[in-house]
């Protein structure tokens, strides 16, 4: 197999299942259940011979598969992954076959179209990770939109129209004005190199040299549009209607993979593309994250329902990440690249088990519950497990990927303020308190109901749902350097992008 | 002799659909069995000269001292309508019969307008231009009504023939005032002299004339007040075909017409009205489009939406432009022939069944038409991978490469406020819980075969959008 091919196949995969599915008996669910599972693992196997073939110690993109798709639009199907889209891929296989399977209890409806539309949700998630060509990045990243629009509107909560339109026209929104920002920076290389191009590796040359006061509309049209996505205060009130309005597996799926789409866009786009714009409004955009960080952790602690409070929580966690990202120092963005993953991780878990509850119970409020230690002792064991890596306790994920965002945060020469990490910090605080309450009101104390009493604890199969995420949770809390020594690389690649921008093109004679 | 036989081969396609209309005629007056025979007549007599247009494509020139044009561009038109009048006969055909409006005279009038279509698309003069249009209009007019015991289509095929002749009134006015100040009506001589002849202010008002009348045919603001009522009175295969063929047809001489496709002629001096008319187009069309509830009323004002960003790209006016109209118009024909093919599916009598309530549950019930509507639904709303969002992509191309990013943005604007009411017809389909009553939708496997082409089309064109636009582009000089 040669190893340009290997991405091709890892994001064709879930479509050519996808399709498979199509001829399936709607009736036959079982079948169709494991023909979900069985792709998507597939996927995360041919994911993984990616992963070992990755070479850490080189800057660049790699595996990349070039071939013209509109020749006419010089667009290009150019696909490849560096040290940061690796890891992006693995959470995306890794977390879409947890999911699957982790729905085989919760979705008993129309089980045919819930995996064809997550088998074409991972699709799309790939596609945005492994892009290399705006065009088609912009594809994938609005045919996504699809499938999730789906999964919220026909399995989710009593108010999931609401919440899925809302998702749709609120993300559509901000992805329209980036299409505006891509053709126009398209048209705008056709003056240096002689024709309209889309192809990233191009624009990381042309994007600097364009004019002040032009690039800064086009960072914005691409920042709103992953700020949204992200989401970033004050572009966050779709996030806690999709999530609490979603089915356990759309939750899990979004918190866990969408999102990242967002601030993995701010990263491999906006900063490479618009360094001197990324310079200018990097300490604006660092405020909104702490406002978000700050706001999100104290909305989530009045929170009467889990999933509410877990949405939010969402809403704090990733602006750390994107904190991280505008601190532009080695260690913060490095911080910001491994928070993306644990909060994949750590949320995924939690929505996980917020899920799994509520398909005992039916209810998702604190106030119903209490004291179910005893009961399911397995239960709480992962419940607290999730939770403390949610808040970052050290030797699990979150700690590692909070503090070094604090440290380069500190240490950042663009933002130059204290203040920055001395807010965000209290954010990690807030966190232990919104958590911990949580957890003490839900699993300590007396029994507040009695149909408590009659719980079940966690089943083999949700055991097997949740401890992958959890030998993840803990191998990244203990050792931290497998994951960052491959970003490393691609990270500073980026701030040199950013902190010495090349301009060494010319225009084209007569052009 | 020769020279004449050749041209004969050179504008075949339209040989064949004219011989096609005549021969109806004989067929609907000798045949018993006409209701049998004719529909699947025209069909074979639309297929034979799309076959016929598509692989004659590089055969280009022009016929009969200059009047009409073949091959190229005027080819790829051709292709679409008559494909596209394929397609509506092939959803017509259990639909008319169904609804009690099955006359002979409706497959011989498909034809026929579509002659006028072909000769709109490749007239090289203004007087071709004027019997291609009246050819066209005036079967539509018919065709609006023709289901003659129904109220709403008397009124539909009344109010747009008075309103369309009122239109037709305007075009005549201007090309008398073009000739007057031109001296001639040939197209090309009138681009050559474009510049100069701009100066003269009796030629800028005959041009204005002459577009505010096709900016009626393309259902532009202001100009649109017909189409609600027309699009929903009319038999719903009927407003499927004006709103495609009868749109591309108008937009074929639009384009012509400015003479953007030649490089050298005078800028676009009509640049401030084709903004002005795609601006409000757009945006007055989404806006209201929003608050109908009944689905045919809904398209007719999307419509509206859309003939506004197809003139982003007369507004443009350059290369680009002509290549993303041209692209635009061919996605939207197959994705607004196949919404409007599904809605003739599942209307009841007397206008009944369409409104969006009707739709609950349509996923449960009838799986593979909600999945085709859905899709046809995200085209129409610009998402990619489908045709629809290639259309708009090329349009703000055009648009930002004129200097005019505000009208892309604009364009932008309003097509997230479009998405709303195309995907609240996909809440409808699959969000809602379905009523108990289940939904009478007649077999109709013809139906069936024009929806799944279109979808199929809509689908191609969006995963392979180069193939086309290199087609087009190709023709361009």
């Amino acid at each position: 197999m040669e190893n340009s091919q290997l991405l091709t196949y890892l994001l064709f995969l879930p479509l050519a299942g996808s399709l498979l599915l199509l001829f399936i008996d709607k009736n036959r669910e079982q079948l169709i259940r494991w023909t979900g599972l069985a792709v998507s693992l597939a996927a995360f196997i041919l994911s993984l011979a990616v992963f070992m073939q990755f070479d850490g110690s080189k800057a660049g993109f790699q595996f990349i598969h070039n071939i013209v798709w509109i020749s006419n639009l010089n667009v290009s199907y150019h696909i490849g992954v560096d040290g940061i889209s690796i890891l992006m891929v693995m959470l995306t296989t890794f977390l879409t076959p947890i999911t699957l399977f982790s729905s085989w209890g919760s979705i008993k409806k129309k089980v045919k179209e819930f995996t064809f539309f997550m088998l074409l949700l991972e699709v799309g998630m790939l596609g945005v990770f492994v892009s290399l060509d705006l065009f088609l990045f912009y594809i994938f990243w609005e045919a996504m939109l699809i499938p999730m629009y789906f999964i919220i509107g026909i399995w989710g909560g009593e108010k999931r129209i609401y919440a899925s339109v809302k998702f749709f026209i609120y993300t559509m929104f901000g992805s329209l004005l980036m299409l505006i920002a891509i053709i126009w920076l398209g048209i705008y290389a056709a003056k240096f190199t002689g024709s309209f191009t889309t192809n990233l590796l191009e624009l990381y040359k042309i994007g600097p040299a364009v004019p002040q006061e032009v690039q800064q509309w086009m960072f914005l049209a691409f920042l709103l549009s992953f700020a949204i996505k992200v989401p970033l205060f004050p572009f966050h009130t779709w996030l806690p209607d999709a999530h609490v309005q979603a089915p356990t597996s759309g939750s899990v799926i979004l918190a866990g993979v969408l999102l990242k789409m967002g601030t993995y866009g701010i990263l491999r786009f906006c900063l490479p593309l618009f360094p001197q714009s990324a310079m200018k409004f990097a300490p604006f955009v660092s405020v909104l994250a702490v406002i978000g960080i700050i706001y999100g952790a104290l909305v989530a602690m009045v929170q009467k329902d889990m999933k509410k409070l877990v949405a939010y929580s969402s809403v704090s966690h990733l602006g750390f990440v994107v904190l991280g990202i505008f601190a532009l120092t080695t260690e913060a963005i490095q911080g910001s690249v491994i928070q993306m993953v644990n909060h994949g991780l750590s949320t995924g878990a939690l929505f996980l088990l917020v899920g799994m509850i509520y398909d005992r119970t039916h209810t998702r409020e604190i106030a119903k519950y209490g004291g179910i230690a005893k009961i399911v002792p397995l239960y709480s064991v992962a419940l607290m497990i999730a939770s403390l890596s949610s808040m970052g306790l050290p030797g699990l994920n979150g700690f590692v990927g909070e503090f070094l965002i604090l440290l380069g945060s500190f240490k950042s020469p663009v933002l130059n303020s204290w203040g920055f990490t001395i807010f965000a910090a209290s954010g990690v605080i807030f966190a232990a308190v919104y958590l911990l309450w949580m957890y003490q009101r839900v699993v300590f104390g007396e029994v507040k109901h009695e149909n408590l009493l009659a719980l079940k604890d966690l089943t083999k199969k949700e055991i097997l749902v949740l401890v992958p995420i959890f030998i993840f949770i803990i191998w990244i809390g203990i050792y931290p350097g497998t994951f960052l020594k491959l970003s490393e690389k691609s990270t500073n690649t980026i701030i040199q992008q950013v902190s010495v921008p090349s301009f060494d093109i010319r225009p084209v004679a007569g052009k | 002799m020769q020279n004449h036989i050749q041209d004969i081969y050179n504008i075949l396609p339209l040989i064949l659909v004219g011989a096609g209309v005549f021969l109806s005629v004989v067929i609907e007056i000798t045949s018993e069995k006409s209701d049998k025979v004719l529909p699947w007549f025209s069909v074979l007599v639309l297929l034979a000269a799309s076959a016929y247009s598509l692989f004659s494509l590089n055969n280009t020139g022009t016929v009969y001292n200059n009047m009409l044009a073949y091959g190229g561009n005027v080819g790829i038109f051709n292709f679409l309508f008559t494909l596209a009048a394929a397609l509506t006969v092939l959803s017509s055909m259990e639909y008319i019969k169904k609804y009690g409006s099955y006359f002979g005279e409706y497959y011989i009038l498909i034809l026929s307008s579509v002659l006028g279509m072909m000769m709109m698309a490749g007239a090289k003069d203004l007087f071709m231009v004027f019997i291609g249009l009246e050819q066209m209009s005036i079967c539509f007019y018919v065709l609006a009504g023709i289901n003659r015991k129904k109220s709403s289509a008397n009124e539909a095929s009344l109010k747009y023939f008075l309103l369309g002749s009122f239109a037709t009134g305007f075009i005549v006015y201007g090309i008398a005032l073009i000739f007057g100040t031109s001296h001639t009506t040939n197209i090309d001589t009138i681009i050559t002299n474009f510049g100069m002849l701009t100066h003269n202010i009796l030629f800028v008002a005959g041009m204005l004339l002459f577009l505010i009348g096709f900016s009626f045919k393309i259902a532009a603001f202001p100009f649109h007040m017909w189409v609600p009522d027309v699009y929903q009175g009319s038999a719903t295969t009927v407003s499927g075909l004006m709103s495609t063929g009868g749109k591309a047809a108008a937009f074929s001489v639009l384009i012509i017409a400015l003479g953007a496709v030649f490089p050298g002629s005078a800028a676009n001096v009509f640049r401030p009205y084709f903004a002005a008319i795609a601006t409000f187009s757009m945006l007055y069309g989404s806006i209201v489009a929003i608050s109908q509830s009944n689905l045919k009323r809904m398209l007719a004002y999307s419509s509206i939406a859309h003939a506004g960003y197809m003139a982003i790209g007369l507004a443009a006016g350059n290369n680009e432009s002509v290549a993303g109209i041209m692209f635009y118009l061919i996605a939207y024909t197959f994705m607004n022939l196949g919404a409007f093919g599904i809605i003739a599916m599942i209307e009841g009598e007397n206008d009944s069944r369409l409104e969006l309530d009707d739709y609950i549950g349509l996923s449960q019930r009838h799986p593979v038409l909600a999945a085709l509507m859905a899709l046809f639904m995200f085209s129409l709303s610009g998402l990619p991978p489908f045709a629809g969002f290639f259309g708009k992509y090329y349009v703000f191309i055009s648009a930002i490469k004129a200097d005019m990013t505000w009208l892309a943005i604009l364009g932008v604007l309003s097509s997230v406020i479009s998405v709303y009411f195309y995907i609240r017809v996909i809440v409808y389909m699959y969000f809602r819980d379905p009523e108990p009553a289940a939904l009478p939708v007649h077999n109709n496997s013809k139906g069936v075969l024009a929806v799944i082409i279109s979808a199929l089309l809509v689908i191609g064109f969006g995963l392979f959008p180069g193939t086309l636009i290199d087609l087009i582009t190709s023709y361009l000089r």
